[in-house]
């Protein structure tokens, strides 16, 4: 009979609201975001299991899949070496317009896809600012595949500084002292114990900017030249198919890509929690 | 003597030369770092500006305030003007469920806020066309009741309250944690009514939190681009935002007009980072002079 003894669902609480909160929340979550995605899951199930297999593993969609994946990955890679390179040099040092700099750093989140786009085309074309520098020395930025990572480095810049830069920030000197005692030098420090430190955060914003590189399709549509089985990534592919009333196709290819962005979904919150028990635990 | 000496502080350089780089690393560091970022960052912003002026002021200007650019700017607000507080009001009803009460499922409540973050953009924007398109489940409905929603207005402010969906509400979740349940309890003992504690105690407490959320979700309003391009129809005038007027504009090779309506939205990017700085300033000092307070009580 006694309350602790039965099963609660909500712990008692004096404050008021919270049906109404409740209620609301979860009346808004499905009726902009639950029932319109499971719309594109049961589109798929209209499709025989065979002819979904054939859309999704054709070789168009899977040299799509394979640049989408393979630059973004990429990306994400040359955003975790120069992410942690720049959070480093904003937390340690000091220098004339770093205030600026720091705030700059989240421009791709601010600055419209398309902006960011066509701003980088003009820059890397042939006759742009770098690309003019580029293309003596052989190397095509515009319209080919590094044009697509490019786009997608831009696109993910801010996540890995973001994430690595309060680790950096909260890093006791303490830490760094007791090494330097103990007779390792500056190099073997940062491997030994700022790395493992900065560990957790860096795999996380890597795992985001990855996450958002897959996805992008603004800012790498207009400097990737979109040629079928080169330069074409997975979420122009989609608008392809959505633009030939092929509704299933698009469907199927949306289907694969958002089970893999759920899967990392999952990943990253797994991350967060590891690494939150990590500090927790030091 | 010796102990009081002992327990001065060494001078700057000499305490921290074990823990700090030498000056040519260091320079070099720096070096990389901007390097880095004027590649990626800084030139191509710039770009954005000289293209947009190329043909000099008049034209840029001329660009601007052509009827289908300024059709374009009207759209992209009347989109954010009911995106926004839509997804405002979503957050802050949110984060009191989540934040002020103990349920069971409530991480999973949270995963699910942040589900629009990982879906791609032109995903966000298909799924409403399966759902509302002619071909879609409530298609032939909305067609018998002459109702359009995709290649229309309603289509393109469905899409961007899908992409703007966890901004505000993923601010001011853990903000509200943080902030315990204390003060609210202390105002419900005291007689307060629900709503005289939320105007009156939570919304101070979590205005600044509320404002960095609301400048994040404003600036991808405006911005967005996939979603909107999927459920917009391209046409001129009536469905194109700002972003769709540029690609439009881009693709017929008419350049400095796309730059110039490109850098009105740069601009809006920058004034979004001056405010987001603006309110981390804010709050980090209110912060301070918190732990201040508790500190010395009669200060």
């Amino acid at each position: 009979m006694s309350a602790t003894a039965t099963w609660q669902w909500k712990r008692p609480s004096v404050l008021p609201g919270f049906g109404l909160a409740f209620g609301y929340t979860l009346l808004y979550l499905s009726l902009i975001v639950l029932v319109p995605l499971s719309a594109a899951f049961f589109k798929t199930f209209t499709l025989t299991w065979p002819a979904f297999w054939a859309t999704v593993t054709a070789p168009r969609v899977l040299a799509s899949l394979r640049l989408s994946f393979g630059a973004s990955l990429i990306a994400a890679l040359i955003n975790a070496v120069f992410g942690l390179l720049v959070a480093w040099v904003l937390v340690r040092y000091r220098f004339p317009g770093r205030r600026v700099i720091d705030a700059l750093v989240d421009l791709p989140f601010a600055l419209p896809t398309a902006v960011a786009g066509i701003a980088l085309t003009a820059v890397y074309a042939k006759n742009g600012w770098l690309g003019s520098f580029l293309e003596p020395l052989g190397i095509k930025v515009a319209f080919t595949p590094l044009g697509v990572l490019v786009a997608l480095t831009f696109i993910g810049l801010p996540f890995v500084v973001r994430t690595v830069q309060p680790v950096l920030e909260d890093f006791e000197p303490e830490l760094e002292e007791a090494a330097a005692t103990l007779g390792a030098d500056r190099w073997q420090t940062f491997w030994r114990v700022i790395i493992p430190a900065v560990g957790p955060a860096l795999l996380t914003g890597f795992t985001l900017a990855f996450a958002r590189a897959v996805g992008e399709y603004g800012s790498v549509i207009f400097i990737a030249g979109n040629m079928p089985m080169v330069s074409e990534i997975t979420p122009l592919l989609i608008i392809t198919k959505l633009e030939q009333y092929d509704y299933a196709g698009a469907t199927a290819i949306a289907v694969v890509m958002l089970v893999i962005s759920f899967a990392l979904l999952l990943l990253i919150n797994l991350l967060q929690w590891w690494s939150g028990k990590r500090t927790a635990g030091i | 003597m010796t102990t009081a000496t002992l327990s001065l502080p060494a001078p700057a350089s000499a305490r921290n030369r074990a823990t700090a780089e030498p000056w040519l690393v260091r320079w070099l560091l720096i070096a990389l770092a901007l390097g880095f970022l004027g590649v990626f960052l800084l030139i191509p912003l710039a770009a954005v500006f000289t293209e947009g002026l190329r043909k000099g002021v008049q034209a840029y200007f001329a660009a601007l305030l052509e009827p289908d650019a300024v059709s374009a700017i009207q759209l992209t607000l009347l989109v954010a003007v009911i995106a926004v507080p839509a997804n405002l009001i979503f957050g802050v009803t949110a984060a009191w469920a989540i934040a002020k009460f103990d349920f069971k499922g409530k991480s999973v409540l949270i995963t699910l806020i942040d589900l629009p973050f990982a879906v791609s953009p032109v995903i966000s924007g298909l799924i409403y066309v399966l759902l509302f398109g002619l071909q879609g489940w409530l298609g032939p409905w909305l067609q018998d009741h002459n109702i359009t929603i995709i290649f229309a207005v309603p289509g393109l402010v469905l899409a961007t309250m899908f992409v703007t969906f966890p901004f505000v509400a993923r601010e001011l979740i853990p903000l509200m944690q943080a902030q315990g349940n204390d003060e609210e309890e202390a105002a419900r003992v005291l007689g307060a009514s629900g709503w005289q504690i939320f105007w009156r105690v939570t919304l101070p407490n979590i205005k600044w939190g509320l404002l960095y959320g609301v400048i994040l979700c404003n600036a991808r309003a405006m911005g967005e681009f996939g979603a909107v391009s999927v459920v917009s129809g391209h046409v001129r005038g009536l469905t194109n935002t700002m972003p769709l007027h540029v690609e439009i504009l881009y693709n017929e090779y008419n350049f400095a007009a796309a730059f110039a309506v490109a850098s009105v939205l740069a601009l809006l990017a920058l004034v979004t980072l001056v405010l987001k700085s603006l309110v981390e300033w804010k709050t980090r000092r209110e912060l301070s002079e918190a732990a201040l307070a508790t500190e010395n009580p009669n200060r």
